[in-house]
């Protein structure tokens, strides 16, 4: 029981889930608070709306308005769907700008056709992989979600939904729903390289196929030609041979910020003095 | 609930095929004053189903004078599109219902928010 306590979905379901106490975290905790927001920003850059036009956009799994606030500071109109009240509650005692609905993903969004300009949702779509009820079936209930969604978004416009997959099969399920659906797009893996900095995202498209963005930290992975060894001019030390440098001299220092560069964490610049002695002055 | 919400919402239960406009059954409405936009207005206006938004305003009590047909030239009109920012925005439906026009199911609106959940038979 103890790994599967870990993650929420698992222990009851999302309106069950997000009591009162539960939802009280979210208008007090400020790492909370802080990391919700981080994802917020990073998934409406990934939705690249155009440039200082106000937009209507659809929030999907809304709960106390974190993510709807950082749209409404961006100048945007929203609508936020979520399936717990106690969440809701905190969203109208923090007065957000947004109207909100109560609703259940999947049961399908009930929006008009091309009505919004975009949708994101953090940390939601992983709650429908789960089947709750006797009734459910995630495939299902994903494929109508997607069905639904794509036909409310205008042609041209994105989704990003910002997601914690279990497992790979899970992950891939998700994509193939959205597909069924009409929807183009793929995966965006932030930091891929670090265990907890990493984030993903699901970037859809509704219509045109896009390009899709690059993953924050993951441009150092795929260098020049793929599937060739990199040729390298330099001769190999000895010491080196196997692999790795001799740790605590300038190469070994270096490589080391180089990864955790990779990690997104912040890394002084190398300098001439990277990897120097502090000899005593006398 | 804001008028923009509801006219973008249809009911999705099983076996609906239009389900719009759903009719509102309020009892209570609110006016909140919102800051204007007009370049969000007029963006807005073109998705509209006109027809619902002035229909749904008079049944709130809240038409004053919507034209029942939409202006030409919208977006130089300042005044025309400050009277949609009204409806649109402001006006704000807080207890009630909405009630779907094929089935005649009713999702009730509490504290400002439409319950659209549905039962397991309606899926």
């Amino acid at each position: 029981m103890a790994s599967s306590c870990r993650r929420p979905e698992h222990s009851a379901p999302p309106d069950v889930f997000y009591n009162e106490e539960e939802a009280k975290k979210y208008s007090q905790n400020s790492r909370m608070i802080e990391i919700q927001t981080q994802m917020s920003e990073r998934a409406v850059e990934l939705l690249s709306l155009p440039e200082g036009q106000p937009c209507f956009l659809l929030d999907v799994g809304c709960g106390s308005g974190l993510s709807g606030d950082y749209l409404s500071e961006e100048g945007h109109y929203w609508v936020g769907v979520d399936i717990s009240t106690a969440m809701l509650d905190v969203a109208l005692d923090r007065e957000v700008e947004g109207d909100l609905v109560l609703g259940d993903m999947g049961h399908g969004m009930p929006f008009r056709p091309g009505t919004f300009d975009g949708c994101v949702s953090i940390s939601a779509l992983q709650w429908l992989c789960n089947a709750d009820k006797r009734t459910h079936s995630p495939p299902k209930r994903l494929y109508t979600f997607f069905s639904t969604l794509y036909s409310c978004l205008s042609r041209g416009s994105r989704a990003v939904f910002q997601l914690y997959p279990e497992n790979s099969e899970q992950l891939e399920l998700i994509t193939t729903q959205a597909m069924k659906a009409g929807f183009s797009g793929g995966m965006v893996v932030d930091y891929p390289n670090s265990a907890k900095a990493k984030k993903f995202f699901l970037c859809l498209f509704a219509g045109v196929a896009g390009v899709l963005p690059k993953g924050l930290g993951s441009e150092t992975s795929d260098k020049a030609v793929p599937n060739q060894v990199q040729y390298s001019g330099q001769r190999c030390r000895f010491r080196n041979m196997k692999g790795k440098s001799l740790k605590k001299g300038r190469d070994w220092i270096l490589e080391k910020k180089e990864r955790r560069r990779r990690q997104g964490r912040e890394v002084r610049a190398d300098t001439k003095y990277t990897g120097r002695k502090r000899r005593p002055h006398f | 609930m804001k008028l923009l919400t509801h006219n973008m919402l249809t009911s999705h239960v099983k076996g609906v095929t239009k389900g719009y406009p759903l009719l509102i059954k309020a009892t209570e409405v609110k006016v909140n004053e919102v800051e204007f936009n007009p370049q969000f207005v007029s963006r807005m206006i073109p998705k509209l189903e006109w027809g619902a938004l002035v229909h749904a305003a008079e049944e709130l009590g809240h038409r004053q004078d919507l034209p029942g047909e939409l202006v030409q030239d919208f977006e130089k009109n300042e005044d025309f599109l400050k009277k949609v920012h009204r409806v649109l925005l402001e006006v704000e439906v807080i207890e009630g219902c909405l009630q779907c026009p094929e089935s005649g199911r009713e999702f009730p609106i509490s504290k400002g928010i439409p319950n659209m959940l549905l039962n397991e038979d309606e899926v």
